[in-house]
């Protein structure tokens, strides 16, 4: 298993892995918002954390075709399938490096870009533990929606559709929490909330998306 | 350790294309199957490496002993001869990739990455792979496609020292690869052209 994570991290860093796609995407939202909505800095500071949170998700989404389509494509898939990995194991790995790769890079970079969105300085230790707590349920479901739609080309469209109304709740209890730390409220129960939802994925949607993937590949 | 199939029956998009093949194959034997284009040699050893369910019939195999090969060698362009291998190698929890590498003449390549390879290099290190896997059971679909007469030859040594060692292999291939082995002619089992009339696994699947 650490073989196919280190795989995993070493094919998104070298060239054409995608890397910093996620972050240049989040990157020039957040720049670009400033623009469209003008300069006045109560107002950002007020939608900074949803744009932030929106951000983010669309950042993750963006690479989610890629965590099990190139492997589909070559034939690795069929050959892990044989492998003494089990499925559920496979499927796990690849959103955990889907994760270091993604929402890790989104983790580290969100006070930079809460700082272009004028975020108010109580709002950044929520907005950062927010998104801890919520982007790996964005991986996992991410993975999920990929095993979904692995072998169908041009796959990426079916696939946004089918997540986007999974990352709801997490983008409602993230974006709430981050909201709620940046207004100076107690943002306890949101966050319990956002956490329920990706210990929940994390162990439930494996099954799933190894039972899939089972099926796609024959 | 034996490979017996018993009366299997596959099927291929919801039809029906093989169905009553028995056969049996011990330790130290290769069969080479045989047949036209779209009988169903791929399907039929896709079912027996277990990426798909057989409509009905056995395959008896010892539980993690197949190693797989098929048209696409699962091979990672921006990583390394060496990188390719050794990932393989720790699926599977063997450490020596020397021997696959000489075996296939993979050394002078070793540092070079996949993506810059030809069609028959890359074959040779997806035949590699079967080396590094450990396994006894080698499930072959045309496997020398791309290769020339010299790494064909190279092919059917390493097909020779597994076998030595108590392996076996099951091969679809057209061409002749000069082993001692058996030749099961597939096509007699074509299935008689019905729609699989299981309903529930239509509806599902």
């Amino acid at each position: 298993m650490k073989a196919l994570l280190i795989r995993d991290l070493r094919l998104a860093i070298r060239a054409g892995g995608g890397f910093g796609l996620g972050l240049a995407f989040f990157l020039i939202v957040t720049v670009l918002v400033p623009f469209s909505v003008g300069p006045d800095s109560a107002l950002l500071a007020t939608i900074a954390p949803g744009i932030l949170w929106l951000g983010a998700l669309l950042a993750c989404l963006l690479s989610l075709d890629r965590i099990l389509a190139l492997d589909w494509e070559d034939g690795t898939l069929d050959l892990l399938a044989c492998a003494p990995l089990p499925m559920e194991g496979t499927v796990s790995i690849k959103a955990f490096a889907h994760w270091i790769t993604t929402g890790l890079p989104l983790i580290f970079s969100a006070p930079l870009f809460a700082l272009l969105l004028n975020l108010p300085s109580q709002g950044y230790a929520p907005l950062i533990l927010s998104l801890l707590l919520g982007t790996p349920a964005l991986s996992v479901i991410g993975t999920f929606g990929a095993a979904l739609t692995v072998g169908i080309k041009r796959g990426g469209l079916l696939l946004s559709l089918l997540v986007l109304p999974l990352y709801v709740p997490t983008l409602i209890f993230g974006a709430e929490v981050a909201r709620r730390g940046a207004e100076g409220l107690t943002y306890s129960t949101p966050l319990i909330m956002l956490a329920g939802i990706t210990f929940g994925t994390i162990a439930l949607l494996p099954f799933a998306s190894a039972a899939v993937l089972r099926v796609n590949i024959r | 350790m034996q490979l017996s199939v018993d009366n299997l029956s596959v099927a291929r998009g919801g039809i029906a294309v093989l169905e009553g093949v028995s056969f049996r194959v011990t330790p130290g034997e290769a069969l080479i199957l045989r047949g036209p284009n779209g009988i169903g040699k791929t399907t039929l050893l896709r079912a027996l490496a277990g990426l798909q369910p057989a409509l009905s019939g056995d395959i008896n195999a010892p539980s993690e002993s197949i190693a797989y090969a098929a048209h696409s060698d699962g091979i990672k362009h921006v990583l390394s001869v060496r990188e390719n291998l050794a990932f393989w190698a720790d699926v599977f929890g063997t450490t020596d990739i020397s021997p696959a590498m000489s075996a296939f003449e993979l050394r002078p390549l070793a540092n070079r990455s996949a993506g810059a390879l030809s069609a028959g290099q890359k074959r040779r290190l997806g035949l590699a792979r079967l080396l590094v896997t450990a396994r006894p059971i080698w499930i072959l679909d045309e496997p020398t496609v791309s290769l020339d007469t010299h790494a064909v030859a190279m092919f059917a040594n390493a097909i020779r020292s597994h076998l030595a060692t108590g392996g076996i292999a099951l091969i679809a291939t057209h061409i002749d690869l000069g082993l001692e082995a058996d030749i099961l002619d597939i096509a007699p089992f074509k299935a008689k052209p019905v729609n699989i009339q299981n309903d529930e696994m239509e509806g599902f699947l």
